[in-house]
C-alpha cells in the first residue's frame, strides 16, 4: 500500500525477451515434415502457382496427355469451393483430390500433409500440388515441395512479374502458358515479359507453351524428368522460402 | 489476406514464450518484415489490432520494422541497382537477395512477476 495515496502499488517488471524466430516456423517444420515423406518414397512434388485462370488445371491435362501413362502423376488441388478442378485431372488419368480452402487464399503444409493422408500417393512420380488461384499468399507457404513453378498466361499482361516479384521471385520455374493466343494479342511482347522476369528473378529459368497445341510441352516434361533425377538424392534445387543464409 | 494467419502464428509464438518466461502480460511486440516477404505491414497491422483482444497481447502495441529488399551480386558482393535486370553490370554474376524477405518476431517485452 502506498504511504502517500492509498493505492495499490505493484512490482511491475517488464522484461525485453529477444526471440529472432522465424513467425511461419511451425509451417516450415510441417514442410520439412511434408519433403522427407516425398523424398523417401522418390515422388517428385511441384507446387504449381499462377493467377486464375493462367492454365493450371489445363497444363496439368495436357502434361498428363504427353506422358502417355510413362510416369505415375498425382495432383492435390487447392480450391476454396468446388470439386471441378480434381474432377477435371481425375478426367485426364490423374490421381486427384480437392482440398478445399474456404475462404483460406493459400494452401499450408499442414493441408498438404492432412490431404496425404487420404490419397494413396507414395507410389506415384509425380505429386503437382495446384496452389489456389492466386499471385500473393502462396508464395509465402512452402508446402514441403522441390520445386515451385509458377504460370503467366500471355493473357495477363507483361508486367505482372513486377506488380507480384515476391511470387515470381520464389520461382523456380516459370511458365509462359497460351501461348497459341499470341497471334491475337499483337501488344504483347515475349522479350518484354522475360525482361520484366529478369528483374524480378536473379536467374530466370523461363519456358513457353500452350497446353491447347501442344507446342512447348516437351521442354516442360524435360524439366520434370531433370527434376525427377535429383529427387533420390535430395533435390538439386531445394526450394527454401526462409530467409536464405547471408 | 494470409496475415491473419501469420498473427495466428505469431499468438502462437508469443504465448509460448510467455509460458516460459511466465509472464503476467505482454506489453510490446516487435517484427521484421521484408519488402519481399509477401506479407504487408498494413494488413498485418489491423489484422493484429483485430485478434489481439481475448490474448495475452490484449493491450500490447505492434511494431513492425520494416526491412527493404537489398540484392548483391552472389560473385562480386556489389549491390546491384533497385528495379533493374538482376544481374552484375561489373562482373555478371546473378543476384543474391541480402535482406528483404524476413518474417521474424524479434522481440517480446512482458510484464513479469
Amino acid at each position: 500500500m502506498c504511504g502517500t495515496c492509498g493505492c495499490v502499488e505493484t512490482d511491475k517488471t517488464v522484461v525485453p525477451v529477444d526471440v529472432h524466430e522465424r513467425i511461419l516456423s511451425g509451417n516450415e517444420r510441417q514442410a520439412e515434415h511434408n519433403r522427407h515423406h516425398f523424398r523417401d518414397s522418390c515422388v517428385l512434388a511441384v507446387n504449381v502457382m499462377g493467377s486464375p485462370g493462367a492454365g493450371k488445371t489445363a497444363l496439368l491435362e495436357a502434361t498428363a496427355r504427353a506422358l502417355e501413362g510413362r510416369r505415375g502423376i498425382g495432383a492435390l488441388a487447392g480450391d476454396l469451393a468446388t470439386e471441378n478442378d480434381a474432377d477435371r485431372l481425375r478426367g485426364a488419368g490423374i490421381r486427384a483430390r480437392s482440398i478445399t480452402t474456404g475462404m483460406a487464399c493459400h494452401l499450408d503444409a499442414a493441408m498438404v500433409h492432412h490431404a496425404l493422408h487420404h490419397m494413396a500417393w507414395n507410389d506415384l512420380d509425380y505429386l503437382f500440388i495446384e496452389n489456389v488461384g492466386n499471385l500473393v499468399c502462396p508464395a509465402v507457404y512452402d508446402l514441403g515441395q522441390a520445386a515451385n513453378v509458377v504460370l503467366l498466361a500471355v493473357t495477363e499482361g507483361e508486367d505482372k512479374p513486377l506488380k507480384y516479384p515476391v511470387m515470381f521471385n520464389r520461382a523456380d520455374l516459370v511458365l509462359i502458358t497460351k501461348i497459341d493466343l499470341l497471334p491475337h494479342l499483337p501488344e504483347i511482347s515475349l522479350p518484354r515479359i522475360h525482361d520484366a522476369l529478369a528483374r524480378v528473378m536473379p536467374a530466370p529459368r523461363v519456358l513457353e507453351l500452350s497446353a491447347r497445341t501442344g507446342a512447348g510441352l516437351h521442354a516442360w516434361i524435360d524439366w520434370l524428368m531433370e527434376q525427377e533425377r535429383s529427387v533420390a538424392d535430395g533435390p538439386l534445387h531445394q526450394v527454401q522460402l526462409v530467409p536464405r543464409p547471408r | 489476406m494470409h496475415e491473419y494467419s501469420i498473427v495466428q502464428a505469431l499468438f502462437e509464438q508469443i504465448e509460448h514464450q510467455a509460458a516460459i518466461h511466465q509472464a503476467r502480460s505482454v506489453e510490446r511486440v516487435v517484427v521484421r518484415i521484408g519488402e519481399l516477404s509477401g506479407v504487408e505491414a498494413a494488413l498485418l497491422q489491423t489484422a493484429y489490432l483485430t485478434f489481439r483482444e481475448r490474448t495475452i497481447c490484449a493491450r500490447a502495441p505492434l511494431e513492425i520494422a520494416a526491412v527493404a529488399a537489398r540484392w548483391v551480386c552472389r560473385n562480386c558482393g556489389a549491390t546491384l541497382p533497385r528495379g533493374r535486370v538482376l544481374r552484375c553490370e561489373s562482373c555478371g554474376g546473378a543476384g543474391r537477395l541480402a535482406q528483404g524477405d524476413e518474417i521474424l518476431l524479434e522481440r517480446i517485452e512482458m510484464e513479469v512477476a
